[in-house]
């Protein structure tokens, strides 16, 4: 089959920093013109450049949802931007056999002066639907959105809600062949992002192709057959949804998976080694659905009593999760250690912690002579949303735990 | 709905732009509705929330027309090639503010759509348009206030006033080629934004809208014909009170205009595939 979409060597470059970086005023610009023999001289004294994209190549067929993941800065926006012509690229080109409707973010144009029923013709239009189209979909929309009572209020009267109602029900009206998205989902109540959802997914049923950018990889493995994982402007890998995020979880290395010290002999108690292990692997990220667990070794070098090891789990907010000692299930620890080698494994269970980065400090003391021998913010990871109850159901759900619980539900009044 | 059948050939391609491809007029037409939908906003926009309304269409030059009759007309006694110089001034004026107006919205309207631009395509040329389009409607408000105006003074127009229609369209084609200009440069240059104000100012003593040029000493008369407005303003007269036409100064300014026009839209076009990344 033919694709819908042939991308070819596709790079894009920004300067930073560089005379086309930011706005500038004319005076800048002159001084940047009286400057610029210097800089010649200099060579490569010119802005520094980012590619922030390089060399992409993909195909996409008709019909297929494809989702695009990846870091910030990964190129996600960028590649979109390209697709749906608002930036042009700097070498390479794009296929499109279609017609193109970008969703970069909903609402683009709306006017707070300016009705619901005149919103959704300027809104309309400027997403690319001819007059006659709006037409024949305008009570489709209405209905969709929920608003026929305030139809002719001026859109700043809308609560928030309503807002975006309206503004996803213009857009999911579209009828393009190429349908390009990035993360509008992550607004509106549960309810109507579910419907938000189907009427994507009734889209592409229809032979239309979605291209869905996001950071929710609950949404992502619930909407796209395949996904692109993009790193540093590069294609890292496409394939099978489930394939990539796995990639994309176990590869991404934002955070410190270990901490390492040399041999410290003047010191009675000293960490070694600290690390965050999967299945005896480290790792920085770590699926919401994986248990896992901090792994410490440290050093002895003299009869310690009163010692302790302990571990505090903080929120990427500061905010402590809980702090937790050796001595709590093995009492003897405290009494005495003798000169060793120890290794220590903190067992954290799946499903438990919600999505986002946590630090894990590591505590070495006497707890009798309350003397600290370590103290180290030695580990960082992040647990990556696999799908986390909050994410399955769209909403971001409140705590630093995101706990699966038994919950015994009867029902006695048949 | 039914399903979509796949061009052979792709319907877009996008790639870097290697020279000025002549401004996609196609790609204009096809987004014509939305040129009409971005100026029908500016026109409904415009007086929203604003106590006196579309009465400021009028207000501005009739104001302007008092001032200009008491301290010109009055206290300087400046000739008004024999036309009361109330209505006279008012016929400089209606065009003038137009021309002011739609060169103040066209030069700032990109960078107040920056969030359109970011976010959406369609042909950039389309939101300066768009932005002087709107002016019309002031300019048309303003024009039955001076149509009042030579009822009252009992001034009766000749066959001459079937050129209006032209000098309207030079006047919005000039509008169009400044206004547009100068929006592509505020993109990277916020300096616009000051200076417009300034320059308006300025442009409005060398438009013939306080004085006739004829007011003007012959030896720099010819200064004058190099700034088109001057020759549109006194066309306009010419137009409405059967004044002769000085076809040489009307030539000369539309021939600027389409010069203007021209060197404004490849401007534009050169830099118009890079507002996203600076804007």
């Amino acid at each position: 089959m033919a694709p819908i979409i042939r991308v070819q060597n596709l790079s894009k470059q920004y300067y930073l920093g560089g005379p086309s970086a930011a706005y500038s005023t004319l005076r800048e610009s002159l001084m940047d013109l009286a400057r610029k023999p210097i800089r010649a001289l200099r060579k490569n004294g010119s802005a520094p450049q980012l590619w922030a994209l390089k060399d992409v190549n993909f195909e996409i067929e008709r019909g297929e949802i494809v989702g695009i993941i990846g870091r910030n800065g990964a190129g996600k926006s960028t590649l979109l931007k390209i697709l749906s012509r608002i930036t042009e690229p700097t070498t390479g080109q794009v296929e499109l056999y279609g017609r193109v409707a970008s969703l970069l973010e909903v609402g683009t144009g709306f006017h707070p002066e300016l009705s619901g029923r005149e919103n959704i013709y300027l809104n309309g239009s400027i997403l690319g639907m001819t007059r006659k189209e709006i037409e024949t979909k305008f009570d489709e929309i209405v209905a969709f959105a929920e608003i026929e009572k305030f139809i002719d209020t001026p859109v700043k009267r809308y609560s928030s809600g309503m807002y975006v109602r309206l503004a996803f029900a213009v857009a999911a009206h579209l009828e393009p062949e190429i349908l390009v998205v990035d993360e509008v989902l992550a607004v509106g109540d549960y309810k109507f992002q579910q419907k938000c959802l189907s009427k994507m997914h009734d889209v592409a049923t229809l032979g239309r192709t979605i291209l869905f950018v996001s950071h929710n990889m609950g949404a992502v493995s619930r909407l796209c057959q395949r996904t692109i994982l993009l790193d540093e402007g590069r294609i890292v890998k496409i394939g099978p949804t489930p394939e990539i995020i796995q990639t994309y979880t176990v590869s991404n290395s934002l955070g410190r998976a270990e901490y390492l010290q040399p041999a410290a002999p003047d010191k009675a108690m000293h960490l070694r080694r600290a690390a965050i292990l999967k299945d005896g692997e480290m790792r920085a990220e770590v699926g919401y659905h994986e248990d896992f667990s901090v792994h410490l070794e440290y050093e002895i070098n003299r009869p310690v009593s009163g010692g302790n090891v302990g571990i505090g789990l903080f929120a990427a907010d500061g905010a402590c999760i809980f702090a937790s000692a050796d001595f709590d299930v093995h009492p003897e620890l405290l009494e005495l250690r003798e000169p060793g080698y120890y290794h220590a494994d903190i067992d954290l269970p799946a499903q438990w912690l919600a999505n986002g980065m946590y630090v894990v400090q590591v505590y070495l003391s006497s707890a009798a002579g309350a003397v600290v021998y370590d103290c180290p913010e030695a580990l960082v990871f992040t647990i990556v949303d696999t799908g986390t109850p909050g994410s399955k159901y769209g909403v971001k759900r409140l705590g630093i735990l995101q706990p699966m619980i038994e919950w015994r539900t009867e029902r006695t009044n048949p | 709905m039914q399903s979509v059948g796949l061009p052979a050939e792709p319907l877009v391609v996008i790639q870097p732009t290697k020279r000025w491809s002549l401004l996609s007029f196609k790609d204009i037409w096809a987004y014509r509705e939305l040129l009409f939908f971005l100026t029908w906003r500016d026109v409904k926009v415009r007086y929203k929330q604003t106590a006196l309304g579309a009465a400021w269409a009028i207000l501005q030059p009739l104001f302007m027309m008092i001032i200009f009759t008491i301290f010109f007309g009055r206290l300087a006694g400046v000739g008004s090639s024999g036309i009361p110089y109330p209505v006279f001034a008012l016929a400089g004026l209606v065009p003038w503010t137009f021309f002011s107006n739609a060169i103040t919205a066209s030069g700032n309207s990109l960078v107040g759509s920056a969030n359109l631009i970011t976010k959406v395509y369609f042909p950039r040329l389309i939101v300066p348009t768009a932005a002087m389009l709107a002016g019309l409607v002031d300019f048309v408000l303003a024009f039955i206030l001076l149509v009042l105006l030579m009822l009252y003074y009992q001034i009766v127009p000749t066959i001459q006033l079937l050129f209006l229609p032209v000098l309207v369209l030079l006047t919005a084609l000039f509008s169009l080629g400044v206004g547009t200009w100068f929006s592509a440069l505020n993109v990277k240059y916020r300096d616009v934004r000051f200076a417009l104000p300034f320059l308006i100012q300025l442009w409005l003593f060398v438009s013939s809208v306080i004085l006739p040029s004829t007011a003007i000493p012959l030896k720099w008369r010819w200064l004058l014909t190099l700034n088109p407005m001057s020759g549109i303003i006194e066309g306009y007269r010419s137009a409405l009170f059967g004044l002769p036409f000085d076809w040489p100064a009307l030539g000369i300014a539309s021939a600027l205009t389409i010069l203007t026009l021209v060197f404004a839209i490849y401007a534009f076009a050169r830099v118009e595939r890079s507002f996203a990344d600076i804007i």
